[in-house]
């Protein structure tokens, strides 16, 4: 039995622009790559005080290229952008762009679509550390991150460490079983987050504003450190691509794909968990990015993690830095806020378009 | 056997304290193929899981090309032999195409991806399958007849020279068994693959495959053409059923 029916072109099955992206990852990235560099610039030049755009353009290429040579704006511009904006913007693309990544990664490794960087208790380990280090009344600070940072990061990767351990991650355990111990332990870490704001006093305002989220306080010092455990964590995902492809059948057809199963679940959630930890280290928590763009991404084109993860990369990274800008706007609203306001009706809206409807 | 494409050794298996297989030892030539039959928990799955290397024997050997199976790296093995599971659940939305794809994963360059090679298997084990017109469905909406033809056109693209199969039938309709016995049946004939399935459907079994092999408590019972091992005795024994039911249906 060979040919039983002739193979239908593809494009008599799937028309319009959303098959022609799907068909198209490399033009959709570099569509995602001008948005980026706009997104970058806006980003700059508007908020409280605003620069116009093309100062900004100059201000940056300056720095960078030393040109255009002649300084024709006011020094005050200058400090705005290379001091305040930039860092912010670049630190709220870097979040979102790891933030994504963590999502789509998650959601592979685990197999659920309602998976997002936070699922494994990373949100209330680093909530828990970050609300832990606000009550410690010794101030130490080393490259622009105080106690906070630094517990925050402990925190979010001691709590994967141990729902790790306990669900017995490392062997072929059920995928549920994992999420239901992420679910417990987030549980109880959320109960001492709970007993540590009760206790907190005066500083009860700061832990509710980590939690929520912010790009507030983001400098160059706190940038330079977080980057490049972003970009380590990141390469390490992208490069696992072809593993999260095995795993999309479960961990037995992944074995049959010649996949070493245990290995590249811890290298892949280490990663997952490097850069999650690294994002609420400097952010506080942000809700939903993780959790959409993976989607977003996903509903154009398709499961396959080689298109799938460099573009909620470049997608989350524009969508988070947009999100801040709209953020600033009024004045200084919680970030989180905005990326749950804008992101929800969206992702509502395309579930319903694509019918995109998940077997839970 | 020697040349043997798969052979096993008097494999022993227990899960804790209860013996699952016992004294297990048969080969299979290249192009071969038989059936796995036996009742509810003879050990027919744990059997095809230990050849696939995934579950490791209390004794004995499993040989791929008179390789013993656990010192051969997965991503090697993977290359040689394919396995059809009886179910598969997609989490996500998938395209049929999508799916045959993820066949070339042992292939496929590891940083670059699937190359001009890879897309031509994908196409030509969906030709030969006969979904080319699903290419473009989502997995999850297909029948489970349809669903199964996809995954088996997986197993195609991975152009492995075994092909183990656990119950690819349960579940489908008649025409739909007789198109995956078919396409078995082609692939151990015009390429060659040792084919080794796991079936319920003892008749199917008989009429589609020269050799079975019947497992009952863990034991090999029988191995040989199916009038042998599906003896009246046979079927009184191991079934515990009235032989002339089963003979009855299935001739």
């Amino acid at each position: 039995m060979s040919t039983r029916v002739a193979a239908a072109p593809a494009s008599d099955v799937h028309t319009g622009l959303l098959e022609s992206a799907r068909r198209r990852p490399v033009a959709l990235a570099a569509i995602g790559l001008v948005l980026a560099a706009a997104t970058l610039i806006l980003g700059v030049a508007f908020g409280n005080v605003s620069v116009p755009i093309a100062d900004t353009i100059a201000i940056i290429g300056h720095r960078l290229f030393n040109w255009p040579q002649a300084v024709t704006w006011p020094q005050s511009a200058e400090t705005i952008v290379l001091e305040l904006r930039l860092p912010r913007v670049l630190t709220a693309m870097a979040v979102g762009a790891a933030l994504s990544l963590a999502g789509a990664t998650y959601q592979g490794l685990l197999r659920n679509p309602l998976a997002d960087p936070y699922v494994l208790g990373t949100a209330s380990g680093a909530a828990l550390g970050a609300a832990i280090g606000l009550l410690i009344p010794v101030q130490i600070e080393l490259l622009g991150f105080g106690l906070v940072n630094v517990l925050a990061f402990g925190g979010a990767l001691l709590a994967v460490a141990v729902v790790y351990r306990m669900s017995r991650l490392g062997s072929l355990s059920s995928l549920t079983a994992v999420l239901l111990t992420g679910y417990a332990v987030g549980s109880l870490l959320a109960a001492g987050l709970a007993l540590t704001m009760y206790v907190a006093g005066n500083n009860l305002r700061q832990i509710f504003f980590y939690l929520l989220g912010s790009f507030a306080q983001a400098s160059w010092p706190q940038l330079v450190v977080c980057l490049p455990l972003i970009a380590i964590g990141s390469v390490i995902m992208l490069s696992r691509a072809r593993s999260l492809n095995a795993l999309l059948l479960g961990e037995q057809t992944a074995a049959h794909l010649g996949l070493d199963v245990r290995r590249e679940r811890l290298v892949l959630l280490g990663a997952a968990t490097l850069v999650t930890a690294a994002s609420v280290a400097v952010s506080g928590l942000i809700g939903f990015v993780g959790l959409v763009i993976p989607h977003l991404v996903r509903l154009v084109v398709g499961p396959n993690h080689r298109a799938l993860l460099p573009l909620s990369l470049i997608f989350g990274a524009s969508f988070l830095a947009l999100a801040d800008l709209i953020a600033r706007i009024p004045g200084e609203l919680p970030v989180g806020v905005i990326t749950a306001i804008v992101g929800a009706p969206f992702f509502l809206y395309l579930l319903r378009r694509y019918h995109a409807g998940y077997d839970l | 056997m020697r040349g043997a494409a798969l052979q096993v050794a008097d494999l022993e298996l227990d899960y804790g304290r209860r013996a699952v297989l016992q004294d297990i030892n048969f080969a299979m030539a290249p192009g071969a193929g038989a059936a796995l039959i036996g009742p509810n928990g003879a050990g027919k799955s744990s059997l095809l899981r230990c050849v696939t290397g995934l579950v490791k024997p209390l004794s004995g050997v499993v040989r791929i090309d008179g390789m013993p199976v656990a010192e051969i790296e997965r991503s090697t093995l993977a290359r040689t032999l394919a396995v059809v599971p009886g179910q598969t659940v997609v989490a996500f939305p998938m395209r049929v195409e999508e799916l045959v794809a993820l066949g070339r994963i042992p292939h496929e360059h590891h940083l670059l991806g699937p190359r001009e090679e890879d897309r031509r298997a994908v196409e030509a084990a969906m030709d030969r399958v006969g979904i080319g017109e699903l290419r473009g469905r989502d997995v999850r909406e297909l029948s489970l007849g349809e669903r199964q033809l996809a995954v088996l056109a997986m197993a195609v693209a991975q152009e492995a020279r075994i092909l183990l199969l656990d119950e690819p039938t349960v579940h489908l309709d008649l025409r739909h068994q007789v198109v995956v016995m078919e396409l078995l049946k082609d692939l151990s004939r015009r390429d060659g693959v040792t084919v080794l399935a796991v079936l319920h459907d003892i008749a199917l079994a008989r009429q589609f495959f020269d050799r079975l092999l019947l497992l009952d408590h863990g034991r090999l019972i029988a191995d040989g053409d199916p009038a042998m091992v599906l003896s009246a005795e046979n079927i009184r024994d191991v079934y515990g059923v009235d032989p002339r039911l089963v003979l009855q249906v299935a001739s």
